[in-house]
């Protein structure tokens, strides 16, 4: 008996510092979280006349959100990533889902040739097409606009690759049987194949909304006239030129604001996101 | 026949046109671009045709800065990142309460906005108006002088650049490993512990193994990803990354084609292509190397 | 080695939140497995004898109870140090590991005075792979295997270290029917061979009895019988043990005694002067009916099946449990076609009699 209390001391020692050092990481991630609520609930006098950091406010305002929607138009950079981000997600999947549906169920001459060609693209970075469709956009005078902005980014590769797949395992006798009856190629991929292909359609779009969200690049590209901001160019030009004076508080309220957004859906959506994103999502 | 290869084309036709403007037709213009000598965006036409612009990319100090800020960024996070996670995820598969939990807080980091929490990080590394900064607050503890890592010395920037980039890295490294560890056949454990397999032993002759295609993705991607790094330092440096010392080869593309000093697009071109190639062949070197050392099944 | 199981009890938590009583797998078993023996394990899924197995090879601990291997009390002891070899029924085998790689891998643990040369390990496990048969495969990974082979490969791996009890988890349920047959006498060669006490878990009663020394008949985690499996078959405790051994399946019947006789419906069967009146079970082989014109037993007649030596017959009678009654005889006494009814005289030592609430063996 004493022998095995002795076993069963030793493991437990072992877990302590497995979860020791789990639970460092998690604080190493959790921490950047807590200051940037933290420090957007001090009042900016109370910050800036800290000598030493305080790690708790005993006077919590929140006006540091008001400051972030009325000194910067934060709202109007809200409400252009909202848009941006709902008409990118939905006109790719109106694009998505019948290039998987064809290359999935229909044949044709070539289509061999054409999907080898289509995953080879797979492989070219951004930074090499940018640049031309960043000549592409500015000579159609597309600069400033949502066009121009959400154009580029409505086909993905990668998604009609993940759609085609998941199509695929579907058993062909489904198909064939629905021909039988009579069914048009388009009522059979609405009636039968989204409906049993929902989590990848759910994925594919959880992870496009995601991308949507915090894109960077090519709207910090294409505009430059804040009123067509998306939250990421205006964190970065709240950051260059501020509220006037430098007012970190205030930054990180809208910090506190542009986070917000993912973070709930991904509470809501835990699992299916980090499942999504297991099966081969990779940032950016 | 003919009418059903013309209604599989038009569901093909969308996607098709997409990808033809916005990536078939750049991929080839790119090129085009890099050979064009003295393009510019105000002048539209150039002067000749020839490699003008490579060499000027690679005689350009804003260039070679920006290349070795990538390499020093790349070498740095992608075997601390890829060593960290594994750790991580071979802890977390050992836990059985709270994994979830632990699980879901390591995934934060892959759903917020790099450029705004990236403010957090420099507001935690910079000094405030009566302060050294939170982190050279915890430093003086270990009687370490307050530094300056926003806006001084070259190896405290690229510290902080190296510890963000990790930080945002994590979550997707985290998650592949944790499932690749727990799709291993849990008899396979059995089987070498009924033979009294050290548990050193284990990890190294049956779990890494087992993982080993998951692991070499993501140091593959790792490595494509680092290559890229731009967002990372915006949120940290601002904008002016020449100025800061703290470009990256993605910035510095983007710097030649528009903003302050851009308009350049054939400077871009070329540095972009630049670029792909030293992905691509440390890629092929990738791929040679697990040859001998992967296992797939 | 014997083994000696001392009262093993085994409880899981329950995963069920409304009813949250422990699961009890194993309950109360006491048995010693004698040197040399090989014993099977037999009920059926969730009877608790993959558990027992597990509580042999140390990867459970037991919730009560101690086991022995020879006169050590390994209770205690965590797998690697308890001297056996596990056979798993997926034979996980290293996937990544040529079958030398594999068979050598428990070998490259051993340490201190145990440890070996590269070459004794070579030799080692060539002798094992000779004595199964897959010598010339060594350098093959498990991918490349047929399934026979990969069992091969596992038993030899479980072989190699010389276990003091060798385990073999449902060791032919991966594998085809003719594969099956050819892989049981190989398992009872190599145990012959080698001497080293076996235990293996099975669902499959046939396989039992075809191979073991002595069965275990488990059921709901407790040991109902064991014994050779003759007499197991022979005379079998309760009717659960009767019903789980034999193919075709033993026959039941609603039956009753009085006045020492046994009554199948109106039908006096047997004389049983021993057994008081009452309702009970009277449960027959297939092979415990004769056709006999002047049989007391009268059943419909279904349907005869030739099967070369024997035929089978399929008949009915609404005293059974199941829906057709199988007797088996041999081919020269086939009954007379278009008849549409049989009469039967039965073998007294076929026909088993049982108690209608404990299902306990009546003695007639």
């Amino acid at each position: 008996m004493t022998a095995n209390n002795k076993k069963t001391d030793r493991i437990s020692v072992g877990k302590v510092i497995i979860y020791i050092l789990l639970g460092i990481w998690a604080l190493a991630v959790l921490f950047p979280f807590y200051w940037m609520i933290l420090t957007s609930i001090k009042s900016y006098g109370a910050y800036s006349s800290e000598y030493v950091p305080k790690f708790i406010t005993l006077s919590p305002t929140l006006e540091n959100y008001i400051t972030a929607f009325t000194s910067v138009p934060l709202g109007q950079y809200f409400l252009n990533t909202v848009i941006f981000t709902v008409a990118t997600t939905a006109i790719m999947l109106i694009v998505i889902i019948p290039a998987a549906f064809a290359f999935s169920r229909l044949e044709f001459k070539g289509k061999n040739l054409v999907f080898t060609l289509f995953l080879s693209l797979m492989m070219i970075p951004n930074e090499l097409v940018v640049i031309t469709n960043f000549m592409t956009i500015t000579n159609l005078d597309l600069r400033n606009t949502f066009v121009g902005l959400i154009l580029p980014s409505v086909t993905s590769v990668f998604y009609i690759y993940l759609l085609k797949e998941n199509f695929s395992q579907i058993p062909n006798e489904l198909y064939l049987a629905a021909k039988v009856d009579g069914t048009s190629d388009l009522k059979y991929l609405f009636r039968v194949m989204l409906p049993i292909c929902r989590p990848t359609v759910v994925t594919v779009t959880i992870l496009k909304v995601i991308e949507c969200w915090n894109s960077y690049i090519w709207p910090r590209l294409i505009t430059d006239d804040p009123a067509y901001f998306l939250v990421s160019n205006g964190i970065q030009e709240i950051r260059e030129n501020g509220f006037g004076r430098e007012n970190i508080p205030a930054m990180m309220a809208a910090v506190v604001v542009i986070s917000l957004p993912l973070i709930v859906l991904f509470i809501i959506f835990r699992k299916k996101i980090m499942e999504g994103v297991a099966r081969g999502g990779t940032k950016g | 026949m003919e009418n059903k290869n013309f209604k599989a084309w038009l569901y093909l036709l969308p996607a098709m046109i997409f990808l033809g403007v916005f990536m078939v037709y750049p991929l080839i213009d790119v090129f085009i671009y890099s050979f064009e000598e003295n393009f510019t965006s105000s002048s539209q036409t150039y002067t000749g045709i020839g490699c003008e612009n490579y060499s000027y990319i690679l005689r350009d100090p804003y260039f070679l800065q920006a290349l070795k800020n990538t390499v020093i960024l790349v070498l740095i996070t992608v075997p601390l990142s890829t060593g960290l996670s594994l750790l991580i995820s071979v802890g977390l598969a050992s836990i059985k309460r709270v994994r979830h939990l632990f699980q879901t807080v390591y995934f934060l980091p892959y759903v917020t906005n790099t450029l705004a929490v990236g403010l957090v990080f420099m507001i935690l590394f910079r000094p405030t108006e009566h302060s050294a900064g939170l982190v050279n607050l915890f430093l003086s503890l270990f009687g370490i002088s307050p530094i300056d890592f926003i806006g001084g010395p070259y190896f405290a920037k690229m510290f902080v650049l190296c510890l963000y980039t990790i930080w945002v890295v994590m979550p997707f490294k985290i998650l592949i490993l944790t499932s690749a560890l727990a799709s291993v056949n849990k008899t396979y454990y059995d089987a070498a512990r009924v033979d009294g397999t050290s548990r050193a032993r284990i990890f190294r002759k049956i779990t890494l193994p087992m993982i080993s295609p998951m692991l070499f993705y993501l140091i593959i991607t790792g490595f494509i990803g680092a290559f890229k790094a731009y967002s990372d330092a915006v949120a940290l440096f601002g904008t002016e990354l020449n100025v800061a010392e703290m470009n990256t080869i993605v910035g510095y593309v983007y710097d030649m084609l528009y903003g302050e000093g851009g308009g350049f697009p054939s400077y871009a071109s070329a540095a972009a292509i630049i670029l792909f190639v030293i992905v691509l062949t440390i890629t092929c070197i990738n791929l040679l190397v697990s040859k001998k050392h992967v296992h797939y099944n | 080695m014997k083994v000696v199981l001392e009262n093993l009890t085994k409880k899981f938590p329950s995963r069920n939140k409304k009813n949250p009583a422990d699961v009890i797998a194993v309950n109360n078993f006491t048995f010693e497995i004698p040197d040399g023996s090989l014993v099977g394990l037999l009920g059926p899924s969730g009877c608790g004898k993959s558990t027992t197995l597990n509580l042999i090879s140390g990867l459970l601990t037991p919730t009560e109870g101690k086991i022995f291997f020879g006169e050590d009390d390994v209770t205690d002891l965590p797998p690697e140090k308890r001297g056996v070899g596990l056979v798993f029924q997926n034979y996980a085998l290293y996937p990544h590991l040529t079958v030398m790689k594999n068979i050598i891998f428990p070998l490259e643990n051993l340490k201190g005075k145990d440890k070996l040369t590269k070459d004794e390990m070579r030799d080692k496990a060539l002798d094992i792979a000779k004595l199964v048969q897959i010598d010339t495969l060594m350098d093959r990974k498990p991918s490349e295997l047929s399934g026979g082979q990969q069992q091969r490969v596992a038993i030899a791996r479980a072989l190699v270290k010389m276990p003091r009890v060798l385990l073999l988890d449902e060791p032919l349920s991966n594998l085809d029917a003719r594969l099956r047959l050819q892989t049981r006498e190989e398992i009872k060669r190599i145990q012959r061979e080698t001497g080293i006490t076996t235990v293996f878990v099975t669902h499959d009663q046939e396989e039992a009895m075809s191979i073991s020394d002595l069965i275990v008949v488990m059921k709901d985690g407790i040991v109902q019988q064991v014994g050779k499996p003759q007499e197991v078959y022979d005379e079998p405790i309760n009717l659960f043990v009767a019903k789980f051994l034999g193919t075709p399946p033993i026959n039941v019947f609603d039956a009753k005694i009085k006045d020492g006789r046994l009554y199948i419906g109106d039908d006096c069967v047997l004389d049983t002067p021993n057994a008081k009146d009452g309702e009970v079970y009277a449960a027959v082989r297939p092979e415990g009916f004769i056709l006999d014109d002047n049989g007391s037993l009268t059943c419909k007649l279904k349907a005869v099946e030739v099967m070369g030596r024997d035929i089978s017959i399929v008949s009915s009678n609404t005293n059974c449990h199941a829906d057709a009654i199988r007797s088996i005889i041999s081919s020269e006494n086939a009954p007379k076609l278009g008849t549409d009814s049989v009469k039967f005289t039965l073998k007294r030592n076929k026909v088993f009699v049982f108690d209608k609430v404990t299902e306990a063996r009546i003695d007639i």
